[in-house]
């Protein structure tokens, strides 16, 4: 495009900018994170309590069901409602954590060895890719044997799965921005390499790492999911979507809404972050292929 | 040499632009970055068209190839008469005939105006087989013709030969043969020796001379440099906020510029021949494109300017032979 | 002459390797960027070095600029040497060699306040409190014709022109006696590169700064350079005060050079030299004078033999076999 003096010309693609918030995936993902932060007061039984009588009662508009279980009840006799609000704290608690440790690591790894170079980035990238070849559900798998099941383990392994890729993004962003001229000039004006990294690198890689972190949200929570299904994530009773797959397992034609409803939660969950993010990147790459 | 070329050159106008008016169309506003622009371009004759960035010269190229940029840009008024007919009224398809047989472009940036996945035969191939049809295979001997006729050592090994292993100035040659295998009768340069080193430069100007001399193609030169103007250009038009406010020959207009914004554009160049303490600038930016006054646009930052500058816009008055610059104060009395 | 210069450079050399393999390296051959180059700067004085591309230009002012280590040689800066300074004693060099970039889309941090690029230099020296380099970076402003008040800005809000009068203030921060401009208006607009040199000369009137000015403009190097050097796939051709070399052009690059800087002025071509052929690459450079493959007035002796910079007239040195009768 040509350039004219003052003007800033729109985004390349302006239907889609000018599509502003996807709001559908919004308030999905809005309302999965209410139900995870106020889940004692939205559940309306405890998740852990069984109610032997009760058990397997399909949901209420199913013939045989009642609208005192509204999404039925498990194999104990547990509300799945309950149990599905209560599974959104544990999932997303885990994504967070995993994300910001995975992220983080990978962050830092990418940063170091790109600004670097030479063979602490050649090593650092050997890593990267040694991690790539590693059968990580299975790492994870021997973790939980190794160091028994729980919260620690589970984001421990699900971080280790991410970091890599995110060292690997982000080490080929700074080794774009260390062509620009303001690097070396930091280097000029005195900068130490922790200053260039902290100041100058950081502040422009961020948001590629955001948008990283969305599109990556999804495969923390299949991640979790499928460990929990495995048998290697949060031990029960504490309930997780995976869990809850899982425990219906044996009764997918009989019991089909103790697996499905767990299912149809983390679909809609990941996909609306996937759009989310896809969103968010159409938001900020634009500007940042503009400065 | 160039004199010889000039009293052989036969009459005839190749390109007759009328009134191009192409503006952007956002939701801010209206851009109005090419606004009504008129010159005509002879066969065997170089136009150069100068201005600075935002002018509107690119854009102004663009819309004669009429390949216009995404986003809102729309050519909505105007005549561009190539070969006796006006191309705006032509389909698509008969525009993409048209490019690169009647009329063709050679950008600035030799790194991208070339595939750097295809040997470079098989893209001055294609543009042969665009043409006359026919296999790209059968198109080799006239491929390895044209490289030479750019002046490129050893075509025949050349030919097999990928971007990357050739020069700037190489590549560029190449981008020249392209865009002359259609034997277009108007070719667009648009500041094609600009990323180029100046010893290259002055190889590739004479280059693009000579070939002119042989085909006798109109070129219309977009430069920002005016010694590549001086160098070049038979005449020479001066772009400011979307319009073209001088327009003649380059000796008159270099030696007599009648535009205040021309003056004090080869003002405040300096000069191989001179030093100087301080060299002249110009107050001031160029006025917003989507907020144009209604009078003259150079007005805000004109030492000259009157009442009747900022009232109306000055239309085209001739200061000299085939010489007009939009300013009322060379307007007849 | 000793104690006067603020820039000696003496027998530069930067060698690049140029390996061929991924997994065991080899050097096959060296891109002499640099190849022996030795010149002066004195203090408040302006030095043009003009060359083309792969002329080694770019990579002398890095290693002016402590932004690489040479392969050989000296640089020295006030007396002492620059390279291998760690700690303080780097600090304070980065304090009095500073550098202005060509690319003002680039050379500032996008997400930086345009008051924070410019008291960087300040800030990672604990010159003095916030408030004192606040004050500073105000001042700093005004003296390139900016408002106190943009200090508050980002550089996007800005135009090239005026992005490099940021880049210009970031660089005067620290008071420093050495500023590398490297071709510093050549991407701005033709009407703006006039604004952008006068204040260069403002500047350096005001504050003694010396610049070592890399350009491929001749007339701005006219126009700015004391002195002037032309180079040549690593090499000096010529190195004369700016006015003599104007007048009295010797080696042949160099009026070939001369010859393809278009005057602006139509009809002007007088003995046009138009060189043959293409820049030979650095890695393998031509044996004897490296200029003699495409020189129209090369002898039997320019394959074989390299000349010598030899002073032909006073304080006007050239490297070519022409002047070198004997």
């Amino acid at each position: 495009m040509p350039a004219v003096s003052g003007w800033r010309p729109p985004t390349t693609n302006a239907l889609r900018d000018m599509r502003n918030l996807p709001w559908i995936p919004a308030t999905i993902i809005a309302v999965m994170v209410i139900m995870a932060i106020f889940a004692p007061f939205l559940a309306p039984y405890s998740p852990i309590d069984q109610s032997l009588p009760d058990k397997l009662l399909p949901p209420f508009w199913v013939e045989g069901g009642s609208t005192k279980y509204i999404l039925g009840t498990d194999a104990f006799g547990r509300d799945m409602l309950s149990r599905l609000i209560y599974g959104a704290r544990v999932s997303l608690l885990v994504a967070l954590l995993a994300l910001t440790a995975g992220g983080g690591v990978g962050l830092v790894i990418g940063i170091v060895a790109g600004y670097f170079g030479g063979r602490l980035e050649a090593l650092l990238m050997r890593l990267v890719d040694a991690a790539f070849t590693f059968p990580a559900i299975l790492f994870a798998l021997l973790l939980a044997v190794t160091m028994g099941q729980g919260l620690g383990t589970l984001v421990i392994a699900i971080s280790l799965l991410l970091w890599a890729s995110f060292a690997r993004i982000m080490r080929g962003e700074v080794l774009a921005l260390k062509q620009r001229d303001f690097v070396a000039l930091a280097r000029v004006r005195g900068c130490s390499s922790l200053r260039i990294m902290v100041t100058h690198i950081l502040p422009n890689v961020m948001n590629t790492f955001m948008v990283l972190l969305t599109l990556n949200i999804g495969v923390v929570i299949v991640a979790e999911a499928s460990l929990s299904f495995l048998g290697a994530g949060i031990p029960p009773p504490t309930p997780t979507w995976g869990l809850m797959i899982s425990e219906g397992r044996g009764r997918i034609s009989t019991a089909w809404w103790v697996s499905l409803i767990p299912g149809i939660a983390i679909t809609l969950l990941v996909l609306s972050v996937n759009l989310f993010g896809d969103w968010l990147r159409d938001r900020l790459d634009p500007r940042l292929r503009q400065l | 040499m160039d004199a010889e070329m000039a009293s052989e050159r036969p009459p005839g106008t190749v390109l007759e632009v009328r009134n191009l008016t192409t503006h952007f169309f956002l939701r801010r506003g209206v851009v109005k970055a090419v606004d009504g622009v008129s010159f005509s371009l002879k066969r065997g004759e170089v136009l150069g068209l100068v201005g600075e960035s935002g002018c509107g010269k690119s854009l102004t190229a663009l819309s004669l190839m009429r390949l216009l940029p995404r986003g809102g840009a729309r050519t909505i008024a105007g005549e561009i008469v190539l070969d006796g007919e006006d191309i705006l009224t032509k389909t698509p398809a008969e525009m993409r005939d048209i490019r690169g047989s009647k009329i063709s472009m050679i950008l600035q940036d030799p790194q991208t105006s070339l595939n750097p996945v295809f040997s470079i035969g098989n893209q001055i191939c294609e543009a042969i087989v665009r043409r006359i049809g026919g296999r790209k295979r059968d198109a080799v001997p006239e491929a390895v013709e044209a490289l030479r006729r750019v002046d490129i050592a050893a075509p025949e090994q050349r030919i097999g030969q990928f971007p990357h292993q050739m020069s700037g100035g190489m590549k560029q040659r190449v981008v020249g043969a392209i865009a002359i295998t259609g034997k277009p009768q108007v070719l667009i340069a648009d500041e094609p020796t600009t990323a180029l080193d100046v010893t290259i430069q002055l190889q590739y100007l004479k280059l693009l001379k000579r070939l002119q001399a042989e085909t006798q193609m109109g070129i219309l030169f977009i430069t920002h440099d005016f010694g590549v103007v001086a160098r070049m250009c038979d005449r020479v038009a001066v772009m400011y906020a979307g319009r073209i406010v001088e327009c003649g020959p380059v000796r008159q207009v270099f030696d007599s510029p009648s535009h205040p914004y021309t003056r004090a554009l080869i003002a405040s160049v300096p000069k191989m021949t001179e030093t100087a303490d301080r060299l002249p600038t110009i107050d001031g930016q160029p006025p917003a494109l989507w907020d144009l006054p209604v009078g003259c646009r150079f007005e805000a930052r004109c030492p000259h300017a009157e009442q009747r500058c900022r009232d109306a816009y000055p239309g085209s008055f001739q200061v000299g032979v085939d010489h007009t610059a939009d300013c009322w104060r060379v307007a007849p009395a | 002459m000793s104690t006067d210069t603020l820039l000696r450079v003496t027998n530069l050399r930067k060698h690049y390797p140029f390996t061929k393999g991924i997994l065991f390296a080899r050097t096959v051959g060296q891109v002499k960027a640099v190849d022996d180059i030795s010149f002066t700067i004195a203090p408040g004085e302006t030095l043009g070095l003009v060359g083309e591309s792969g002329c080694g230009k770019t990579t002398t002012s890095k290693l002016v600029l402590n932004l690489e280590e040479p392969s050989s040689g000296e640089i020295l800066l006030q007396g002492k040497p620059i390279h291998g300074l760690r700690g303080d004693a780097l600090r304070e060099y980065r304090s009095l060699v500073q550098a202005v970039f060509q690319d003002p889309w680039s050379s500032l941090n996008p997400r930086m306040m345009v008051g924070k690029i410019i008291g960087e230099s300040l800030v990672v020296t604990k010159w003095g409190s916030a408030a004192a380099i606040e004050g500073r970076v105000r001042e700093l402003l005004l003296s390139v014709g900016l408002r106190a008040e943009q200090a508050l800005q980002y550089p996007h809000e800005f135009s090239g022109g005026q992005r490099q009068r940021i880049a210009l203030a970031s660089a005067l921060a620290s008071q420093p006696k050495l500023i590398v401009l490297d071709e510093p208006v050549s991407a701005l607009d033709v009407s703006i590169r006039a604004q952008m040199m006068n204040l260069l000369k403002d500047v350096q009137a005001r504050d003694n700064v010396a610049y070592l000015l890399v350009a491929h403009d001749l007339a701005s190097v006219r126009y700015m350079a004391d002195q002037t050097i032309v180079m040549y796939l690593g090499k000096i051709v010529e190195y004369a005060p700016t006015r003599t070399l104007f007048d009295d052009v010797q080696h042949p690059y160099t009026k070939a050079l001369f010859s393809a800087v278009l005057s602006a002025r139509p009809g002007q071509q007088a003995d046009e030299i138009v060189l043959s052929g293409e820049v030979p690459s650095p890695l393998n450079p031509p044996g004897g004078c490296r200029f003699h493959t495409r020189c129209p007035f090369a002898m039997p002796r320019c394959s074989s033999e390299e000349p010598v910079l030899r002073e032909t007239a006073p304080s006007h040195l050239v490297a070519c076999h022409l002047y070198d009768q004997g």
